[in-house]
């Protein structure tokens, strides 16, 4: 599996793309680590043993090629976000599931989300985060059975971002649904809106959480389809493991590019959207339900 | 025809003191509440992530809904000219203004972040109808209390017309965004329809009229007898019948809309039939005790003209309200989101294709009857301190 991802990452102001963001910092992240590597290349001296390995990561992504940067990441590819750009329309990063590659009983793409973004089982199912859920769906007439994968959907047309009194619920222009964490009053409308029970809210005092993907109790969350590695042009964690780890039942991509492989194989065999009726244009397809 | 004259509440005596005693403990057990939930978060609440609204929402919209009804008392004395009613005007945007506050508060403690109240009321989404309900919930207040204002100060009575068809108009349009709170929920299938507004109004006016009455009767005791007297109780008693078959009407209108609707099928046999707890609230708490036994004191004259029977039907009225809110906001949360049709068992972590649990906990059933007594104690101190009441002629 390669060249999942055609075209550049962008996003303005980090994981949020507003004004005082939704603070995952991954632009200032990838900025400092920058910044630190050139420190490295003067001094030598890196601050910390983590900024090293951070600020090397970074500057082998500059030294491939400044500006658009390739990865090779997980059996795929991504181009980075010039870090002086923002977020663009003309990207819309999308997902394409093949259910039919999804083993019964896997939840290693949830498993990997949870890793990443720091979410946890605490085992009140009713009440943890729940940034991505495996669904088992049955059909008593045939036994068929199907598992796959459930998080949002990041519509083009968000009913979550509709709704959100304070504007904390918003779509990224590269079409990523996001929550402001700062501006988030725990109002739960979004959960009721969202057609695919995608949120979650956050019901109890939070440890140790990733600086990448702050969460903070009293406020609603949801599938940032990895932003923070998207933005660093890496996949997204369930998309990653997926294809290492299991049997590759995920694509990532550009959904404007005619040319990227998540866009030729919607082109060439069909997928659907959950709920379509609601003409939401999910940025999430899936094959083979 | 005379002057009414207005006065405030004399002779208050033990038992309206008790009564705004507890609801002040009422208030400061509900403030607790409030401090534990948003100490430990909402994990000590019933809430969960499938029923995200719960029991601090029931009585937050109940009040709300009753606040826009309660206005309109006054309403139809200063826009329709119904002179009879024209001596309740001012007790009627008080309360009006009491039930919204008690209903807000409510609703802002609940909140995730409470201590982000500014964020609300500084930064808009102007497609969202929550954003534009906190513009006419701040609106509402602004012109209630400029309505009392003109009633009140000498002067300016011949602007109580132009200000209650203000007040008017713009309690039925906060109804209406109260309502499509819900009618804009397209994920839902309960929701989803543009006949929770109008619903939503014809609520508000038997409500806010039950919880009137109910105001003149348990605050007002050395004088209710004079105030309500047979002509006023003969016109409240009318007004309620009507209002309850209005709802009646809608709710009916609802139901089988949805039942005509194959894909809706599902939620209203889960709301009607099959739920222990919705179907019997919905007919045991709405029908029968909201609205036939309410119609059965009422219509029976005898009965009906009785202050006694009347006070006890709109105790009943407002019980069946409280079960009628709590069967759309939890009932229609409860019935699983149609993700995957054609699918015959659908299961995960999050509980699809399940019927969502909903278990309400002491702290947030504290924190929505505070927003009651919330409104009481203002009511009730407001009596003491400006003329709402009017003078009873044989007081003059």
């Amino acid at each position: 599996m390669s060249d999942f991802i055609n075209g550049s990452a962008g996003g303005s102001g980090g994981g949020c793309g507003k004004e005082g963001g939704c603070g995952c910092g991954s632009q200032s992240n990838s900025g400092s680590d920058i910044a630190s590597a050139a420190d490295f290349l003067e001094t030598g001296q890196p601050q910390t043993r983590r900024g090293f390995m951070k600020a090397a990561a970074a500057l082998a992504m500059t030294t491939l090629a400044p500006g658009i940067t390739l990865f090779a990441v997980g059996g795929g590819s991504a181009e980075a976000r010039p870090l002086d750009e923002a977020a663009s329309s003309k990207v819309r990063w999308g997902m394409l599931i093949d259910a039919s590659k999804c083993d019964d009983g896997c939840t290693k793409c949830v498993s990997a989300c949870s890793t990443e973004n720091g979410w946890k089982d605490n085992g009140r199912p009713d009440t943890d985060a729940q940034w991505i859920r495996a669904v088992t769906l049955k059909n008593r007439k045939t036994g068929a059975t199907q598992t796959l994968p459930m998080m949002c959907q990041h519509c083009e047309k968000p009913p979550c971002v509709d709704v959100c009194p304070t504007g904390a619920s918003f779509k990224r222009a590269d079409g990523i649904v996001l929550v402001n964490k700062h501006t988030c009053i725990g109002c739960r409308y979004c959960m009721m809106a969202c057609p695919y029970g995608a949120r979650s809210f956050i019901h109890e005092p939070l440890e140790d959480q990733k600086d990448y993907a702050p969460r903070g109790k009293g406020t609603v969350e949801s599938c940032t389809l990895c932003v923070h590695r998207i933005d660093e042009g890496r996949l997204p964690a369930c998309v990653e493991t997926c294809n290492a780890e299991a049997g590759g039942a995920l694509m990532f991509g550009d959904l404007n590019d005619p040319n990227s492989e998540i866009s030729k194989r919607i082109a060439t065999y069909a997928s659907i959207e959950l709920r379509s009726g609601l003409q939401l244009n999910t940025g999430v397809r899936y094959q083979n339900i | 025809m005379a002057r009414t004259t207005y006065r405030v509440l004399n002779g208050r005596g033990v038992t309206f003191w008790s009564i705004m005693a507890l609801h002040a403990l009422v208030i400061l057990i509900g403030l607790g509440a409030t401090y534990y939930m948003e100490h430990n978060g909402h994990i000590v609440t019933g809430m969960n992530n499938r029923i995200v609204w719960g029991m601090p929402h029931v009585f937050a919209i109940f009040l709300i809904i009753a606040a826009s009804g309660a206005l309109n008392v006054a309403s139809i004395s200063s826009v329709f000219n119904k002179l009879a009613y024209k001596s309740f005007a001012r007790l009627s945007g008080l309360l009006a203004l009491a039930l919204l506050i008690g209903g807000l508060a409510v609703l802002v403690l609940d909140l995730g972040r409470p201590d982000r109240l500014i964020v609300a009321m500084t930064k808009y989404n102007f497609k969202s109808i929550f954003a534009w309900n906190i513009y006419l919930y701040i609106g509402f207040i602004v012109i209630v209390a400029g309505y009392l204002f003109v009633q009140m100060n000498r002067g300016t009575e011949s602007w109580t017309k132009p200000m209650g068809v203000i007040a008017f108009v713009w309690r039925l349009v906060l109804t209406t965004g109260t309502g499509s709170i819900f009618g804009f929920l397209v994920a839902r299938d309960f929701y989803d329809t543009a006949i929770m507004a109008p619903l939503f109004i014809a609520t508000s006016f038997l409500f806010g009229l039950a919880f009137t009455i109910l105001v003149l009767s348990f605050t007002c005791f050395t004088i209710r007898d004079q105030l309500m007297n047979k002509e006023v109780m003969n016109k409240f008693r009318d007004l309620l019948i009507i209002f309850i078959l209005v709802v009646l009407y809608f709710t009916a209108v609802h139901h089988l809309n949805n039942i005509y609707i194959t894909q809706h099928h599902g939620v209203e046999k889960f709301l009607l039939m099959d739920s222990p707890v919705y179907a019997t609230l919905f007919w045991g708490g709405q029908i029968i005790v909201g609205s036939l036994l309410p119609l059965f004191i009422l219509i029976n004259k005898s009965l009906g003209s009785n202050r006694t029977a009347m006070t006890f039907a709109s105790i009943l009225i407002l019980i069946g309200g409280l079960a009628q809110i709590y069967v759309i906001v939890i009932g229609g949360q409860a019935y699983p989101l149609e993700i995957f049709p054609g699918w015959d068992e659908i299961s995960s972590s999050y509980g699809d294709g399940q019927i969502a649990d909903y278990m309400p906990t002491l702290p947030e059933v504290l924190l929505g009857v505070t927003g009651i007594s919330l409104a009481m104690f203002i009511t009730g101190a407001a009596l003491t301190i400006l003329p709402f009441l009017p003078q009873p002629i044989s007081d003059e």
